[in-house]
């Protein structure tokens, strides 16, 4: 029994691959956990405060799934919540001071979004159902993987929405000006919440279309 | 030790907010001076963009310093309280620049001792005269600058910034100013702020257009956003609130 826990699990084994592509598609925390919706609609208007959003999550993610792996077995089962949250609210006031410092528009853009990546319901459901149980090194790879799988998801409906929205992706013109002097307009409701709800759920019909083992059965 | 034991919580509780702290204090400590160049820097940005100079987050000082010749903090009944020339204090205590806007605002309202700041700038020997704007829109606070030429009366430029207006409605009123496209700001240009008699007029966001009804003359009206009417209505309010401070300092200084 000693030598299998000696023996030391190599760092990318299919395993812990595996926590890392898994939510890129078939768990993927927005599409099929249906988790983190609120900011999928608030921050996808533009691509790059999507982008932002993506990479300060996985930051958060990564980093808090790291921490509070390594805490686990200190953590009082009692207050973990308290200590999950603290861990996350400390990271996400990191994040927004320095992106404040070092990249003030886009602060300025996400402004209150930032600080609702501590609710952001993917955070503490990976730090409750996996970093809790696991070792840091996958717990780390498993933040990297779900933030991964969230920003995707994030960065595509920010496409659609600001190639439909604007006719622009990254503040650059995509629709020539052609369009529309031939009457082409572009979709204001592509800019309005709904919308985004809308472009998930196109997306999850594709991946279930082409994920048959992804549709329940009832 | 019992992890469930009273004392092992409050132990850990206490070590963890303590750690927290001391770590959050460095950080905002270390990057508060970068954070505070960055406010500035913008709002030197957006008062050199109502004269039209685009400037970034790099040069923005250095065309600040270039172009605004003077900085004045005024009373609502025109008296100049401050001048600050070249880099220092000439007349009273306060730099117009560090005004807390919002604060004077509330002070005029409630004490009538409201001071307000101005900007004297130099664009290619033309003066002009910069005036800080701030209101509320639909959902938070909208702001900007009017820049006023020579006579005192007619716009120069103008530009617009919000907090949270609505996305591609609302928040049109700060599209950034485009070669060959026509924004929200660029309308102001030219209007009038006070009519042929000399009375203060202001600059009105008509809705429906400006060209389709006959209550606003069409050199103090302007085009409201069509699906952002509170938050036009929070432009107009805005230029009447904040400019009506300044129509005694004009009235003298014409």
């Amino acid at each position: 029994m000693s030598t299998v826990k000696n023996e030391r699990e190599p760092l990318f084994s299919a395993k812990n691959i595996r926590l890392m592509t898994t939510p890129l598609n078939k768990e993927n925390p927005i599409t099929k956990q249906v988790l983190g919706i609120c900011s999928a609609l608030a921050v996808t208007v533009k691509v790059e405060p999507a982008i932002v959003m993506a990479i300060s999550v996985m930051a958060v993610l990564a980093v808090g799934n790291l921490v509070i792996s390594l805490l686990r077995n200190t953590i009082p089962n009692r207050i973990r919540i308290i200590v999950q949250l603290v861990v996350i609210a400390a990271l996400v006031i990191l994040v927004d001071q320095v992106l404040k410092a070092y990249s003030y528009d886009v602060s300025k853009q996400l402004s209150v979004f930032v600080g609702l990546i501590i609710t952001n319901c993917i955070i503490m459901g990976r730090f409750e159902a996996f970093a809790m149980g696991n070792k840091p090194w996958p717990s780390f790879l498993d933040g990297l993987g779900n933030a991964a799988g969230y920003g995707w998801i994030l960065i595509a409906v920010a496409v659609a929405r600001e190639l439909f929205g604007s006719g622009t992706i990254m503040g650059m013109t995509i629709i020539p000006e052609g369009f529309y002097g031939f009457g082409y307009v572009n979709n204001g409701l592509m800019i309005l919440p709904p919308m985004a709800l809308i472009v998930v759920a196109v997306i999850i019909w594709i991946q279930r279309a082409r994920n048959k083992d992804m549709v329940e059965e009832n | 030790m019992n992890k469930n034991s009273n004392t092992y919580i409050f132990i850990y509780a206490s070590l963890m907010v303590v750690i927290v702290a001391v770590v959050l204090t460095m950080a905002n400590l270390t990057l508060k001076p970068l954070q505070q160049k960055n406010v500035k820097n913008e709002k030197m940005t957006e008062i050199l963009s109502s004269i039209g100079i685009e400037a970034n987050a790099e040069n923005a000082e250095q065309l600040f310093n270039q172009y605004i010749r003077e900085e004045i903090v005024i009373t609502a009944s025109g008296e100049v309280v401050g001048v600050y020339r070249d880099g220092a204090l000439a007349e009273g205590t306060e730099r117009a620049f560090d005004i807390d806007l919002k604060k004077e605002l509330n002070k005029q309202i409630k004490t009538g001792d409201g001071h307000f700041p101005m900007y004297i700038a130099d664009n290619n020997g033309e003066r002009l005269i910069i005036i800080p704007l701030l209101g509320k829109g639909l959902w938070a606070k909208i702001w900007g600058n009017i820049a006023l030429k020579s006579d005192l009366n007619t716009i120069y430029g103008a530009n617009f910034g919000h907090e949270s207006e609505t996305p591609g409605l609302g928040a049109e009123i700060s599209e950034p100013k485009k070669e060959g496209k026509k924004v929200f700001s660029d309308q102001y240009d030219g209007k009038q702020i006070f009519d042929a008699e000399g009375n203060f007029q202001s600059i009105i966001c008509v809705k429906g257009g400006v060209a389709n009804q006959s209550k606003v003359a069409p050199e103090h009206g302007v085009d409201a956003i069509s699906g952002g009417t509170l938050t036009s209505n929070g432009v107009t309010d805005m230029i009447n609130d904040c400019l009506v401070n300044y129509v005694e300092y004009i009235k003298k200084n014409k």
